[in-house]
């Protein structure tokens, strides 16, 4: 049926802390990707940007990453030397950064550095790289392309540096894109846009999505399937458009926790946290 | 000269090196009041927030806070009445500092007592236990830090608050709570809050009046009702309300 681009099996992230605890991030997670959009939700510190970076091998000591293997295609990532591991990160496998601005070099101007991963990836001279960048920002619905290839990070809103992530990422034309809440600044209107782009590179080039999100209507309208995290762990896997249905009092209890604009509330539902939810085991997300 | 506008924005214009990011935006914020700003991304909410907060060097127009006209300087005075909670947690927290020098420091600089328990209660009030007060910001996920800065900005009890997307970085659980715990600071404490978000309900939920903003103009200002009631006047508004219903993959497919 469906084929698998990546399988995560029996993933831990672990923090070794001053005091000698141990902050156990991730707690054994599995879970495939195909060519779909996936969809991870939940709690905030739950494990989500850690499960996104630890594909990618790009958490950062002290954090120590195990898993009994994380397979792309016929290769196990564990196992790749760091020069090998560089050539996959950012060209096969992209991933755009919960905070962007915070991503991009800070002392480069935001179109130099579109060009530079464009270059990188296509080879292309200057003069097409310019061109392509461009073509990149007006295709994130920036206005005035011009004058925002020429501005420094600092000074461009949250919203446009998220897109100009996104139109980095993209630019190589990635197998697999990692997506850790990258239209959160964005009006909704220029959200629908962006994703409608992500949205054709999976139906057309079979792009596999990972979708770390906050924002449930979204990703139940967005995604293929849904992984819901809590405390380092899966509690429940869903259809996308079944997410309404979700039987985990936790997951519940996110769908009760929203404002919505069709039911005025005067508070808003919070949640009492059984502790039983932490020790049940990981739910696996396999195809 | 008291009036009982905690905030008044009038025919407040930006422009950076000659392009207008906010073009003469006028609004008034009732003291105990809640307003909200939305619209396109990039169309100077973020900008309206630094210069009341004195972060933008040149503005023209009118800014007034509890009745008092704002010059270009900010002294240690405007800061106990205002503080801001900005779009960006990464960038606003100083990376080497703990949460605890986070949230000591500014007690230590306005000479607050009781700096302990303040931290103490700050922690609690955003959900964060007491095993956080000591990490490092890279030692925290998204949304712990943005907690973290919403604490910061209560610490000098001001009596105004800029947020921009306060909760954009939260789960809706922890957005439930923080929300809540505004909403209750606002009865209790009286505050003012001008509000950035790019979630809908989010807006609706907090605030009673909502402006909203398209390349660098204020488009329509509406009641919170006329915007779950769908009848706003202007369609770039009618666009967003749309959108807001979800994904939609479009029709030309
Ligand atoms: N260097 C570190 N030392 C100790 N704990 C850490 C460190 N880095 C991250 N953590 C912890 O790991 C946990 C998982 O973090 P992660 O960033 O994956 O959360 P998340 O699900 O992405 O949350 P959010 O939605 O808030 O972004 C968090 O509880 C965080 O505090
Ligand atoms: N320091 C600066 N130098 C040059 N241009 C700037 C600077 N700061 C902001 N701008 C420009 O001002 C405009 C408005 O930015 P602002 O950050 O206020 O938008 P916003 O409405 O908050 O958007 P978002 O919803 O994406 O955060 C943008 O075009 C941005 O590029
Ligand atoms: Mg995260
Ligand atoms: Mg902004």
């Amino acid at each position: 049926m469906t084929e698998e681009l990546l399988r995560v099996e029996d993933l831990w992230v672990r923090f070794p802390t001053p005091s000698g605890k141990v902050v156990e991030a991730v707690r054994g997670v599995s879970f495939s990707l195909g060519r779909e959009r996936l969809g991870i939700v939940g709690e905030s510190g739950s494990g989500k940007s850690m499960t996104g970076r630890s594909i990618l091998r790009l958490v950062r000591p002290p954090g120590q990453v195990q898993a009994k293997r994380i397979m792309f295609h016929d290769q196990d990532l564990l196992t790749l030397s760091e020069r090998k591991m560089r050539q996959v990160r950012g060209n096969r496998i992209s991933m755009v950064m919960q905070d962007p601005k915070f991503s991009l070099n800070p002392v480069m101007t935001v179109g130099r550095q579109i060009a530079e991963a464009y270059r990188l990836h296509t080879g292309a001279s200057r003069r097409e790289a310019k061109r392509a960048t461009l073509e990149m920002l007006e295709a994130v619905q920036i206005r005035d392309p011009e004058r925002v290839r020429d501005l420094y990070p600092h000074e461009v809103s949250g919203g446009m540096g998220q897109r100009i992530m996104i139109a980095m990422m993209l630019a190589p034309d990635p197998e697999i894109l990692i997506a850790d809440e990258p239209t959160s600044a964005l009006d909704v209107t220029v959200q629908t846009s962006v994703l409608r782009i992500i949205d054709r590179l999976v139906k057309e080039r079979g792009m596999g999505l990972i979708f770390i999100s906050h924002d449930l209507n979204l990703v139940a309208t967005f995604c293929d399937r849904i992984l819901i995290m809590y405390a380092g762990r899966v509690v429940e896997t869903c259809e996308a458009s079944r997410l309404h249905e979700a039987k985990h009092p936790y997951t519940r209890g996110l769908l009760n926790a929203l404002p919505r604009l069709d039911e005025p509330k005067a508070a808003l539902e919070a949640m009492t946290r059984d502790p039983a939810w932490t020790e049940a085991p990981s739910v696996d997300g396999y195809l | 000269m008291a009036t009982s506008e905690a905030l008044l924005v009038e025919g407040l214009t930006v422009a950076f090196d000659g392009s207008v990011a906010v073009d003469a935006a006028t609004f008034a914020v009732e003291e105990g009041a809640s307003f909200g700003l939305v619209g396109e991304s990039g169309s100077g909410k973020s900008t309206i927030l630094r210069a009341i907060a004195g972060l933008v060097p040149d503005w023209s127009g009118r800014i007034e806070v509890m009745g008092h006209p704002l010059g270009r300087r900010r002294g240690a005075e405007f800061f106990r009445t205002v503080q801001m909670v900005f779009q960006d947690p990464y960038g606003s927290l100083h990376p080497r500092h703990t949460v605890d020098r986070t949230l000591s420091e500014p007690l230590l600089l306005h000479r607050f007592d009781r700096v302990e328990q303040r931290i103490e209660e700050a922690l609690e009030q955003v959900g964060l236990g007491p095993s956080f007060r000591f990490r490092y910001p890279h030692q925290l996920s998204g949304g712990q830090r943005q907690r973290v800065a919403i604490a910061r900005a209560l610490m000098l009890e001001p009596r105004i608050l800029l947020l921009d997307e306060p909760t954009s970085a939260l789960d809706v659980s922890v957005q439930a709570e923080v929300l809540n715990l505004l909403d209750r600071l606002r009865v209790d404490r009286g505050l003012t809050y001008l509000l950035v978000s790019h979630n809908l309900a989010v807006v609706a939920h907090m605030c009673e009046r909502i402006a909203v903003m398209q390349g660098g103009r204020i488009v329509e200002t509406l009641r919170a009702d006329a915007m779950r009631n769908l009848t706003p006047t202007n369609p770039y508004t009618r666009d967003l309300l749309v959108a807001s219903q979800g994904y939609s993959a479009g029709e030309e497919e």
